[in-house]
């Protein structure tokens, strides 16, 4: 079971979270105009990355914010956790 | 005679406790403080069960967890549990347990033809032999393996024990009670930090129980009874015995399960029967100490073969012997110990040594107290075959190739020793590449990858001193890391034996024209020509041979047969062991109970319970409940002997004529506040928001980014920035995360709070005719009127003093009102509405009657957003605003998504207004076609429709908007019906939908 830090509560055990998917996937603006292929990518397209990554996790059974980890999604060693305000560098 | 094999003197069991007990209908005695093994052992009994494939008659080979025979069935309390290890079963009053894997019994097993087969079961048999013809897989071929295969029965009876979960923090974990663990405890503790020690067994001190060692001036034994009961009186410490710490998981996390009543007849009143500890630590400290290896040689699997080390535990432990006439066959110094400790006991052994002039002191011990050792001889084959009778013997050269001439010597037992495995399993499960030790000719671990730190003989380390001297060094420094307090203790002096190195030789050759089975892996029935025979078929991975040979996958995980596998396949392939590599460790280390994985979340308790306010009244108005996600709800009112079909058409034939009130606390309810939550709405749902007066809810349906229906609902205007959303019961959580998600990562910048409180308000549900004139007698104080309170009206009432919120929405599809008070007064509410109701003949209805309402209407619930459609599918495509963006609104563009003969919600109505239609069942043209017949549609829901007194099913069908008037087939081949329907709107009743404005 991952330990994660949450930028707001500190180190919780991985059942207090749920998963959210890629981090950097950025939602097209509302009312643009954007070809079918830009709003697949924003929908299904996904990296299946080995190593590092940053991903959306919701800290559910705490405080309830959505944060940005940073994972190895091959070994699970976490680098990094961001507030959702914060932008990843 | 009874326990004819016990020492006097020696051993640590109560012998003023003695213990009847019984295995295989046979009674027996042993003392408290024994094993099922050691007290059968001391009864003489070696013959505990049947190999696996051959069913050969089987012993014991070990004396812990590294046991792969002695699986014996277990019985306790009236339950039975498989898979026993009767090395590690405590012996308690009362005990019964059988063989497995032999019928009629383990004296006369049928399945032994096998042993005679032998030829015709080599390694993948199965895989070769069972491939044809198809047809006798099933009926010929599977069961015959199913009786054959498998150690033991599970009950299949619900398990009456209580298994708990625990989370524990702390700064150490230390796997294993040895010197190394007892050592790296104390300085910890010392030091202030919270220490858990782990140990397996009932009793601690793990080698120091067995070997004749001082530390300091005292025994080593009596040094970890000292530091053990230290440990116990330190605040900071736990220290837990019959606790197996059996894996290694992310980040530091370590799972161990702890048994509490398995050596007790019975579990206590109030005890669990085991606890499974999920612990983090910050610093894990491995002191699993180390599994001595098997010789392989010809019959090695006859009862009385077994390791050295088992037969000292059983002398020095239980006071027992495992043989009177004991040879021992060793090719390390370890050999010896046993020997001198037959020796003590009265007993003369001859020790066979594979080396040829091994100088070290323990030698010399043995030769001086004029032990009969022979140097360069080694066993060839053991023979007897229920029992070791004798062992033929011979001279071997030294490049190990050669034997001389078989001679054979009389014996009843042999004890191996092929010098020791550090038991890496933990370190290797933490993601540690382990690395091959040339000097140990076994694997170490290697860099650590988590906060884990390996010591003595798991670490490949056998000195004693060395290990002492690095268990308390690294205890100490990785406590005073995190504690920031450093009391050194001194490290007690230790004196060693000068030992000589051990003979790099596993197993003997086969001599000429004889066949002999060399067993590797004992509990699968692994021998050599089976691995043999894999590398010639073609297999080279290491994980590849172990799949196909099941070499190392039994219960016992190959704990002593891995690698004398690994050795065998690197001489075949020419190559070195570390190249070869091993399989993965995975956890669990021993097998661990289910009931222990599960811990207390079986049944009910599975997930939480949730009851609404009016809970015990619907219990004492014969309420018959139903899960609803995580609510209980009542599903109906059951009158008499009413069945559920007769109490809710009832129920929803009263709320068409008369009243009926459901309750409704269990919907998800959100308070929405900020300024923006107007545009925040607009956003999220798929229709117009923005203009929504105070005072008024509306219906709106929510997409998920791909556009397909999330979740549906009203929404209120409380005020100018104050929402009330309701979500359905079972997307209620859902709905929250997805309003979060975007109001802290997509649009930040709009101000906005959403909170659920679902639990903080009861709702009541009043539908049907005469709603109104009982909300008039409800709210005395309040005008309630049509044309106070529309249709899609909100005001706030005074019901007799409490203030509640009332809603004019209407899932029924009649007038209706939903009434929302703090939870608190939920029952005073409810109370208040059946006793002012009756007059309207007012009734409560529960699920059931709800989703007849609601079918017949055509409003869509959870069964048409199944999370397979979008709004065009349940005829929402109105709510669809074409001026906006909302979430998923680029999706609709789909191509899929606009196709003209796109599905769509439809009612089914049988022909013969009769049969029911079963829920599931799909629509299709032609009844007879052939197979796979083409599915045009599928029924989502079904009701007796109490307006027509007919079946009425909605269905999600292609093409549903040109099918009304269409004549279909339901077909349903799981109930094996065949229903010829007439396709028909899916609104049903009151088509206008004149009566919820009524």
């Amino acid at each position: 079971m991952l330990y994660i830090k949450c930028p707001h509560c500190g180190m919780r055990s991985q059942n207090e979270f749920s998963y959210g998917g890629d981090a950097s996937v950025k939602r097209p603006e509302l009312n643009k105009e954007i070809s079918d292929q830009e709003w697949d990518n924003f929908v299904y397209n996904r990296k299946s990355l080995r190593g590092k990554h940053w991903e959306l996790w919701q800290h559910l059974s705490g405080c309830r914010q959505w944060i940005k980890v940073q994972r190895d999604t091959a070994t699970h060693e976490i680098f990094n956790t961001l507030k959702a305000e914060e932008e990843i560098n | 005679m009874s326990q004819e094999f016990r020492l006097k003197d020696i051993g640590l069991i109560k012998r003023n406790k003695k213990i009847s007990f019984k295995f295989n209908g046979k009674k027996y005695q042993g003392y408290e403080g024994d094993t099922l093994a050691s007290a059968l052992l001391a009864n003489g009994v070696h013959l505990v069960g049947r190999s696996f494939k051959y069913h050969r008659p089987r012993g014991f080979f070990g004396a812990g967890a590294d046991e792969p025979y002695a699986v014996v069935q277990l019985y306790r309390d009236g339950e039975t549990e498989p898979n026993i290890k009767a090395t590690e079963q405590e012996l308690f009053e009362g005990l019964e347990a059988k063989s497995v894997n032999c019928w009629p019994s383990v004296n006369f097993d049928i399945g032994a033809i096998n042993n005679i087969l032998k030829i015709f079961l080599p390694a993948g048999f199965y895989y070769k032999t069972f491939m044809w013809p198809k047809s006798f897989w099933y009926k010929v071929y599977e069961p015959f393996i199913r009786k054959a295969a498998g150690l033991g029965v599970a009950s299949t009876k619900h398990d009456k024990e209580r298994y708990e979960h625990k989370y524990e923090y702390c700064d150490l974990l230390i796997a294993g009670s040895g010197p190394s663990g007892l050592s790296s405890a104390y300085a910890a503790a010392k030091n202030g930090a919270k220490v858990i020690l782990a140990e397996d067994k009932s009793r601690f001190g793990g080698s120091l129980l067995t070997s004749d060692v001082n530390i300091g001036n005292q025994s080593g034994k009596n040094w970890a009874e000292k530091i053990i009961a230290e440990l116990k009186d330190m605040p900071n410490v736990i220290v837990k015995n019959r606790s197996q710490i059996f894996g290694y998981y992310d980040h530091n996390m370590l799972v161990m399960s702890e048994k509490i009543s398995d050596h007790l007849p019975k579990t206590k009143k109030y005890h669990p029967n085991k606890k499974l500890w999920y612990i983090r630590a910050k610093e894990v400290l491995i002191s699993s100490g180390s599994i001595e290896r098997p010789i392989v040689f010809g019959n090695n699997d006859t009862p009385g073969v077994m390791l050295s080390s088992a037969a000292k535990e059983y002398m020095k432990v239980y006071g027992v012997l495992v043989g009177k006439k004991p040879l021992v066959f060793t090719n390390n110094d370890s050999g010896y110990e046993t020997a001198i400790e037959f020796k003590k006991n009265g007993i003369d052994p001859i020790v066979l040594d594979s080396r040829e002039n091994p100088a070290s002191e323990i030698v010399d011990e043995a030769k001086n107290l004029g032990l009969n050792i022979k140097f360069s001889y080694v066993v060839v084959a053991a023979k007897g075959y229920k029992k070791v009778k004798s062992a033929d013997i011979a001279l071997i050269s030294k490049d190990k190739k050669k034997l001389g001439k078989i001679e054979n010597i009389n014996c009843d037992c042999i004890c191996v020793s092929g010098f020791w495995t550090p038991t890496i399993h933990l370190a290797s499960q933490s993601g540690n590449k382990t690395k091959f030790d040339d000097n140990i000719d076994a694997f170490i671990p290697g860099k650590s990858k988590q906060n884990e730190t390996t010591l003595g003989a798991a670490n490949g380390v056998f000195s004693l001193k060395e290990t002492l001297k690095t268990s308390f060094e690294a205890g100490n420094n990785l406590s005073k890391k995190i504690t920031n307090i450093e009391n050194k203790v001194s490290i007690p002096n230790i004196v060693e034996k000068k030992y000589s190195k051990h003979d790099k030789f596993w197993c003997v050759p086969l001599p000429k024209g004889k066949n002999y089975k060399r067993f590797l892996d004992f509990q699968n029935d692994v021998s050599v020509s089976d691995i043999e025979l894999a590398l010639r078929e073609g297999y080279r991975s290491i994980e590849h041979v172990k799949r196909y040979t099941t070499l190392g996958m039994a219960t016992d995980q190959g704990k002593t047969s891995n690698l004398n596998g690994l050795q065998l396949v690197s001489d075949i392939e020419n190559k070195v062991v570390p190249s070869v590599g091993h399989t993965t460790f995975r956890p669990p280390y021993t097998p661990i109970s289910i009931g222990a994985i599960v811990g207390r979340e079986i049944g009910k308790h599975s997930k939480p319970t949730r009851k609404s306010p009016m809970h015990s009244w619907h219990e004492k108005n014969n309420a018959i409940f139903v899960d609803a996600g995580v609510w209980l709800r009542p599903r109906y009112y059951k009158k008499g002997d009413e069945n559920l079909f007769e109490a809710s058409k009832r129920e929803a034939k009263n709320v068409r004529t008369n009243v009926g009130v459901c309750d409704v606390t269990t919907l998800g309810k959100i308070d929405i506040k900020g300024p923006d939550a107007a545009e925040f709405l607009n956003r999220v749902y798929t229709n117009a928001w923005l203009k929504l007066p105070v005072g008024k809810a509306r219906y709106g349906v929510m997409l998920r980014e791909d556009g397909i229906v999330m979740d549906d609902g009203t929404t209120t205007r409380i005020s100018e920035n104050h929402y009330h959303m309701t979500t359905t019961t079972a997307q209620a959580a859902n709905v929250l995360s997805h309003l979060e998600y975007y109001l802290q990562l997509v649009w930040p910048e709009l101000n906005v709070n959403v909170v659920s409180t679902t639990e903080q308000w009861a709702g009541a549900a009043i539908a049907g005719p005469n709603s109104r004139n009982l909300l008039k007698k409800l709210f005395p104080n309040n005008d309630v009127s049509n044309e106070n309170l529309p249709f899609m009206g909100f005001m706030e009432g005074d019901l007799f003093g409490v203030k509640t919120r009332i809603f004019r929405i209407s899932f029924s599809g009649e007038l209706a009102y939903e009434l929302n008070v703090e939870s608190d007064y939920g029952k005073f509410m409810w109370e208040k509405i059946v006793e002012l109701g009756e007059e309207f003949k007012i009734q409560p209805y529960g699920t059931e009657a709800l989703s007849t309402l609601r079918i017949e209407m055509g409003h869509v619930a959870g069964s048409e957003l199944d999370g397979r459609t979008i709004p065009y599918d349940n005829a929402l495509e109105g709510l669809v605003s074409k001026k906006k963006d909302f979430i998923g609104k680029r999706s609709l563009q789909r191509l899929a998504f606009v196709a003209k003969d796109r599905q769509r919600i439809v009612g089914v109505v049988p022909i013969d207004k009769k049969t029911n239609i079963p829920e599931g069942s799909h629509l299709v043209k032609d009844a007879k076609a052939s197979l796979p017949n083409k599915k045009l549609g599928h029924i989502s829901a079904s009701c007796w429709s109490v307006e027509y007194d007919n079946p009425f099913s909605l269905a999600i069908l292609k093409d549903g908007k040109n099918m009304i008037g269409e004549k279909l087939f339901v077909m349903s081949p799981l109930k094996n019906k065949i229903i010829p329907v007439e396709i028909v709107s899916s609104h049903y009743v009151d088509p206008k939908g004149e009566r919820v404005r009524s």
